[in-house]
């Protein structure tokens, strides 16, 4: 068989075909692929709320849907999660500071009495070897331990700055952007302490509602 | 086998060599040396004596396995880029991670490009710069001077970039040396004595060192008088502090990786003040000597190359 | 030619990555653990397997003229393809090689064994090509990768070896991959010259 010239005809011809065949097959996959990658978002969402607030990942819980609020410039969003029988668990409130790098993601779990449960780093771009350590160094057990810290109560701020946490080893910055993150995510979730803007308009939003369970 | 030898000219020889001109920065070195001991004492000497001693074993150990060479290490270059090394790190540093910096600084940078007067960037710093990037914590936890209490954890230039103007140690104290900071960069008088040595046994010319400190002046100086007193600190702190005259005075100086002429040597040193200045006002990190040193190490054969001097005759 | 002396040329003879430098963007930026470079080399594998095999079969068919943009949109179909297929379905190691998916589309290797290969020979020869050649880009990712890891963490495939507070950070960092890269190959050079 011989090469096709290339003709106008032929050339136009060709690459439809070629686009059209190519459309067809990103169709399918598409539509094969998209509700798995929407579980798995939904999923991941769902377990990093439930690592925060400690709850096991096999435990039945509602999550209310998410609600966002802004503060001045500052926009959280909040997951309200209770249990089973009802009974208010806490809630985790997601929201994004400047640290090192821009973008450092924090999500912490609250009890209702505002107590830290846990929380998780997003996503950062600190430092590899410095600020990079902020998933790890607050937690239970690392140096700079925030778990079961009030903001209300206690001082959750570096110690240069006169507060309780140790701050990671050369990376001040990102330790207290990290501080500061709890520290508005607390007041954001309980109202008090608006020094930090007013109150903006709450608004729902989202799909995380209904019942998780696993 | 008697043969009558013809050698090209120049035939008077000027009796300088590579073994007088490393041990003249050897002898020079001596009072920054006696700084840090008197300041970090046996921590100082521990990181010194092991940097210097590796050095030269790494050297050695090359050469003689894996170039197959006569070892060349009583020239003292390995011994000079041990100390300038130890110069450039906190006291008490692990001994495994000093290890790494001159396995760094003679395997990668000069051995690896076929080594003495091969090598395209300072080993010495770039040793240093490995270390900082690779341990960033140990790198930049200074044990505070003897005498001075309860003062750890920051160098001049990082209490600088952190803001606390207030704090900062007096110029007085930068001249002597008592301030936290790398063993040999925080006496100014100890390397400005180094200075002298240098340009008194001919080793060095004055270009690189002066052009260095003239630009972070000039710099600092159009920023804290012209723009903000408080946000910019002044010249004389600049100069002072950080790795500003151990860079200027040893390590930029290297002959290897710094430019032949004159002008040349002056262009270089203007680029290693504005990119130090512009580090250390403008960066993430609080000190840019050695960044600045190696970006110039790695123009100098640009700057040859535009400075040639025209031959005699030649239009 | 035999079908195992093709094979062999991508992954000894003529490697991707060691013998003819190609594809360096992401040999740099995802092998910083043995895992993130088998799972890149792999991934990269499967995208030549596909478009040397497909291309192979419609050279008759595209005129010359249009060939470039021919290629470029079958292998950015199978990119595609597997972006949402990893997305699906090993959410972890997409999420660990994030950008250097897409980016498959611009790697030399896939365009260039799609020129210098497929668009000459025949179907089955050029899916042992892309085999070959994907197989030997996923060798030096691996070997890239488990250096990285090993010198830059203490660790290789997540096994720790000793505690990673005695990892040279600048190897999991930008400048260890050129470090590394470049003394892998000068060894390779070595054992080949003898």
């Amino acid at each position: 068989m011989k090469k096709l010239e290339s003709t106008l005809g032929n050339m136009v011809i060709v690459l439809t075909l070629v686009s059209l065949v190519a459309a067809g097959l990103l169709a399918v996959m598409n539509e094969v692929t998209s509700e798995p990658i929407r579980l798995q978002a939904e999923q991941k969402e769902a377990n990093g709320i439930k690592k925060v607030l400690v709850i096991g990942a096999d435990e039945q819980v509602t999550v209310a849907p998410a609600e966002t609020k802004k503060v001045g410039e500052q926009e959280f969003i909040i997951y309200k999660v209770s249990g089973a029988d009802g009974k208010e668990l806490g809630a985790a409130v997601k929201t994004s500071v400047q640290g090192f790098s821009p973008n450092l993601t924090v999500m912490v779990g609250f009890d209702s009495k505002g107590t830290i449960k846990g929380y998780e780093i997003l996503s950062q771009a600190e430092t590899p070897g410095l600020g990079a350590n902020v998933p790890t160094w607050f937690q239970e057990g690392g140096k700079g331990n925030v778990i079961g810290m009030n903001p209300g109560k206690d001082k959750v701020s570096v110690k240069k700055d006169g507060g309780d946490v140790e701050a990671i080893t050369a990376s001040t910055i990102t330790s207290r952007a990290f501080l500061k993150a709890i520290n508005l995510e607390y007041n954001a979730l309980f109202g008090n302490g608006n020094a930090h803007g007013t109150t903006g308009a709450t608004s729902t939003h989202g799909s995380t509602g209904a019942t998780q369970t696993r | 086998m008697d043969k009558l030898t013809i050698a090209p000219s120049p035939h008077v020889h000027g009796h300088d060599s590579v073994k007088r001109n490393m041990y003249g920065v050897l002898i020079a070195l001596v009072p920054a040396l006696a700084a840090s001991l008197w300041f970090f004492g046996l921590g100082a000497l521990k990181v010194i004596l092991i940097s210097v001693i590796s050095c030269v074993l790494f050297e050695f150990l090359i050469q003689k396995f894996l170039f197959k060479t006569k070892p060349t290490i009583s020239d003292g270059s390995a011994a000079v880029t041990g100390l300038i090394l130890a110069f450039n790190l906190p006291s008490e540093l692990d001994w495994w991670i000093v290890v790494v910096g001159a396995l760094f600084a003679i395997g990668v940078c000069k051995m690896t490009f076929g080594g003495l007067g091969q090598n395209i960037v300072n080993p010495a710093i770039a040793g240093r710069v490995f270390l900082l990037v690779s341990f960033p914590a140990q790198m930049t936890t200074w044990p505070a001077p003897a005498g001075v209490d309860g003062y750890t954890g920051a160098t001049p230039l990082g209490l600088l970039k952190a803001g606390a103007i207030s704090q900062l140690p007096s110029s007085s104290d930068l001249l002597m040396g008592s301030v936290g900071g790398s063993l040999g960069e925080v006496s100014a008088i100890a390397l400005l004595i180094g200075l002298v040595i240098l340009l008194a046994m001919r080793v060095i010319t004055w270009h690189i060192p002066v052009s260095i400190i003239a630009t972070m002046a000039l710099f600092a100086a159009f920023f804290h008088y012209g723009i903000c007193e408080i946000h910019y600190a002044d010249p004389l702190f600049h100069i002072l502090t950080g790795g500003a005259l151990l860079g200027a005075i040893f390590m930029a100086t290297d002959y290897v990786t710094s430019p032949m002429t004159k002008n040349g040597m002056l262009i270089y040193g203007f680029g290693i003040g504005l990119i130090t200045m512009l580090i250390r006002c403008f960066g993430a990190y609080p000190e840019g000597m050695s960044f600045a040193i190696l970006i110039m190490n790695i123009v100098t054969p640009l700057i040859n190359k535009y400075t040639r001097p025209n031959r005699f005759g030649v239009k | 030619m035999s079908k195992l002396s093709i094979m062999m040329n991508g992954i000894i003879k003529e490697n991707p990555i060691f013998v003819l430098l190609l594809g360096m963007c992401p040999t740099l930026g995802t092998t910083t653990s043995a895992i993130n470079g088998l799972g890149m080399g792999l991934a990269t594998t499967f995208v030549l397997l596909c478009s040397n095999t497909v291309i192979s079969s419609l050279k008759r068919v595209i005129p010359d003229m249009v060939r470039i943009p021919s290629f470029i949109v079958i292998i950015a179909t199978f990119v595609t393809v597997l972006q949402m297929l990893l997305q699906a379905y090993v959410p972890s190691l997409y999420e660990s090689l994030g950008l250097f998916i897409p980016l498959i589309v611009v790697n030399c290797i896939v365009l260039g064994r799609a020129e210098a290969f497929a668009a000459k020979n025949s179907p089955l020869n050029s899916l042992f090509d892309g085999l070959g050649m994907g197989l030997g880009f996923t060798l030096a990712l691996t070997l890239l990768g488990s250096v990285r890891e090993i010198l830059g963490s203490g660790k290789i495939f997540g096994l720790t070896l000793w505690s990673e507070e005695y990892g040279c950070l600048a190897f999991v960092l930008a400048p260890g991959a050129f470090l590394a890269l470049g003394y892998l190959i000068a060894i390779i050079n070595k054992m080949k010259t003898k």
